[in-house]
């Protein structure tokens, strides 16, 4: 464990604690975003027969630290009829949201900020805190579409946590656990103990699992989509109706701390995804390490594997976005309650009759 | 208590990425359901009639390409087509025949720029840029004949400014040939996608009496239904030598006359347009594109009033001549003038994101609107 190593070098409490709760931010969070956005930059670009930024670096790899210089130099502008104290403390509410939820994502068995047994209730409602950051910003600007906005966000939010909470439920009814890590380690050795392939059951309740684990991986992917406001669900900040929506009247710093939020955001769930059903950090075909019995190596095979498995859902994420429309905010919610609701409960029952077996 | 509610209004534009333009919609919504949208045009006026009144007529050629600036070729298709009736000037074929083809290409240009923003109203960026892909090669077919990628000046009163390049026939060919399987591929990525029907069928739907009421024309009447095209119904040019046929809506997705037909109704267009470009280069004569071009443009006394299918429904000239060398009059029946009237007829009910897919399905251009 990071922590406890750390207090051992260290000797001392809080500076293991304060590198521990900075670690993510630093080691994972902004390069990860200098990352992203790049990605998905050049992923659009050679999606639509583009090339993309060429110019800053080879390839464009520098382009993101000159944009981010650029928000750095921008002048904090805070329009006049805004509510000033909401209209600064949203960005950093939407921020700390999607920040907060690292600190229990097991990115190996050793890097984990920490190992609380609340793990995915933490996380789940911790984003919630994400909400309250959009929707401040949305009433604090005082302009019409931020507020409309403003108003899908939370809506659209909260509706689609609802399916994600239905099958996190049937995960832990399934796994008897609530803490990230211990799921993690549940799902060890090779690829067919992951949870989409039954999980560590066996036999027939291995195979009748299958089908219900697809449907809820399907179900649960596509409600974080909306979650994290991604195409076809990016409603609160459709381009061609509300301008930008809630974060229209950002600019500045301001602005790249809700861009910011919004890809910790888009790999939280991505992560979530990959530890509930594709054995988060562990490797589809045993490690490297243990046979060369170099047990050092470990910990940093099952990074390299946690982070390859956020990548690929934010890259579909990516890919999604710019292949399909979006949908009407009336949609949206039908296609919520009708849909993806019922059939949530479908699976949440019949795993549970499953597990029963 | 009961909970008092008002209804909020909601300016959208000038400055707003999806009014196409500078055009201001001051809708009137309860919630996000639109009761009503007055539109505010007027913001793009730069005179273009009275202008005219000062110029030559030779003169009027650029101001009619910045009317409807996506369509540029037509305006002064229309213009000097106007100009030759009133004059009584015999055209030679061959300048008739580029003159068709330049048409055709530009409709394909027009209707791709608006499929493509189509596409980006509803929120799929990526047909936008494959459409636009495939504009600039048009643009480029253009450049190499006449030198500009946008506002023309190309066709004149009584011929045209330049013969065509060596390489154009070749390079529209192979345009031709790359373009059918984009097309196949566009309708694959959008007007086949789920989410892009669900957003457009049924939305917007301008049954055919409104349209003929309002005098809308072009691709918007013809999604409604009704089979009328001036290439076919008031010949002009020679269109009459060609072969093709003119698609109408049928409500395939939702009621006729809806988002989705309209959109697909430029679809279809686009092919149409193909195989009258295909035909034109097969039968075009050789010939001097310059030869009829009179050495002073002075008509005799009188008005004419001519209109051309353009890539927007039916644009018209009427032209009074006072026999001196400057129009009397200059007057345009700008086809996104009539479709703008009848718009908020068609918003009354839906909801905000409904007004984008609605105002992006009638394909109008402000330039040509506020002139």
């Amino acid at each position: 464990m990071m922590y406890d190593w750390l207090y051992n070098l260290t000797g001392s409490e809080i500076l293991a604690m304060f590198i521990v709760s900075l670690l993510p931010l630093f080691v994972f969070i902004l390069p990860f975003a200098l990352f992203a956005v790049l990605m998905e930059r050049k992923v659009s670009a050679h999606m639509q027969d583009r090339l993309g930024p060429m110019r800053t670096g080879y390839h464009g790899i520098l382009q993101t630290i000159a944009d981010i210089i650029k928000l750095l130099q921008k002048e904090d502008l805070v329009p006049t009829a805004t509510d000033k104290i909401l209209f600064n403390l949203a960005p950093l509410l939407a921020f700390i949201g999607s920040y907060a939820a690292f600190a229990a994502i097991p990115f190996s068995g050793f890097f984990i900020g920490t190992k609380i047994d609340l793990g995915i209730i933490f996380i789940v409602g911790v984003t919630g805190l994400v909400v309250a950051g959009i929707l401040m910003a949305g009433w604090a600007s005082n302009n019409k579409y931020s507020l409309l906005g403003a108003m899908r966000a939370a809506a659209q939010i909260i509706s689609y946590e609802i399916p994600t909470l239905l099958i996190i439920l049937t995960i832990i009814m399934l796994t008897g656990t609530l803490s990230l890590y211990d799921l993690s380690e549940m799902q060890t050795a090779y690829f067919w103990n992951w949870l989409i392939l039954g999980g560590p059951a066996v036999g027939l309740q291995k195979i009748l699992l299958i089908p219900f684990m697809i449907m809820g991986c399907l179900i649960i992917y596509t409600s974080t989509l909306a979650e994290v406001n991604r195409t076809p669900f990016d409603i609160p900040e459709a381009e061609s109706e509300l301008v930008s929506g809630y974060h229209t009247e950002y600019s500045g710093m301001k602005f790249a701390m809700f861009f910011l939020a919004e890809y910790a955001n888009m790999f939280a769930v991505s992560a979530i995804v990959a530890i509930m059903f594709f054995g988060g950090y562990q490797s589809p075909f045993g490690y490297l390490g243990n046979t060369l019995g170099w047990t050092w190596l470990v910990p940093i095979e099952q990074f390299f594997w946690f982070t390859s498995k956020g990548l690929f859902f934010v890259f579909v994420q990516m890919w999604l976005r710019w292949t399909l429309p979006r949908f009407r905010v009336d949609q949206l919610m039908a296609f919520c309650w009708k849909y993806l609701i019922p059939f949530s409960f479908v699976i949440l029952l019949l795993v549970g009759l499953i597990a029963l077996m | 208590m009961a909970l008092k509610t008002e209804e909020m209004v909601l300016n959208m534009g000038p400055q707003h990425p999806s009014t196409h333009g500078v055009l201001r919609l001051e809708l009137q919504i309860d919630g996000e359901i639109i009761i009503d949208v007055i539109p505010h045009i007027g913001y793009l006026h730069r005179c273009f009639e009275k202008h005219c009144e000062a110029m030559t007529y030779p003169q009027v050629i650029p101001y009619t390409d910045r009317m409807d600036y996506l369509a540029s070729m037509y305006n002064e298709f229309g213009y000097a087509l106007a100009m030759e009736r009133l004059m009584k000037i015999e055209v030679p074929e061959r300048v008739e025949y580029i003159r068709v083809i330049m048409g055709e290409l530009q409709r394909i240009a027009s209707h791709l720029v608006a499929l493509g923003t189509y596409g980006a109203d509803i929120g799929a960026f990526t047909p936008f840029l494959f459409c636009f892909r495939d504009r600039e090669r048009i643009l480029h077919l253009f450049e190499i004949t006449c030198g500009a990628r946008l506002l023309y000046n190309y066709i004149w009163i009584g011929g045209l400014s330049h013969d065509l390049h060596p390489d154009f026939i070749r390079l529209t060919k192979e345009f031709i040939k790359d373009f059918r399987p984009n097309v196949k591929e566009l309708n694959e990525l959008l007007s086949y996608n789920r989410i892009f029907i669900e957003r457009t069928a049924n939305v917007g739907v301008l049954p055919i009496e409104t349209a003929i009421n309002y005098g809308v024309s072009g691709p918007n009447l013809r999604a409604s239904g009704m089979k009328w095209d001036l290439r076919k119904d008031d010949p002009y040019s020679v269109y009459h030598k060609f072969d093709y046929d003119i698609p109408i809506g049928k409500g395939e997705k939702g009621k006729t006359g809806d988002c989705w037909d309209r959109y697909y109704v430029r679809v279809l267009e686009m092919d149409e347009s193909l195989k009258i470009i295909e035909q034109a280069i097969e039968q075009i004569p050789d010939g001097d594109v310059t030869s009829a071009i009179p050495k002073r443009v002075k008509p005799p006394e009188g008005q004419i009033y001519t209109r051309v299918e353009n890539p927007r429904g039916e644009l018209g000239y009427f032209i009074i001549s006072d026999g001196s060398i400057n129009p009397a009059r200059v007057k345009v029946r700008a086809p996104s003038f009539v479709t703008m009237q009848v718009f908020p007829e068609l918003c009354k009910g839906f909801m905000v994101a409904d007004v984008v897919a609605i105002l992006g399905s009638v394909d109008i251009v402000l330039g040509e609107i506020d002139r």
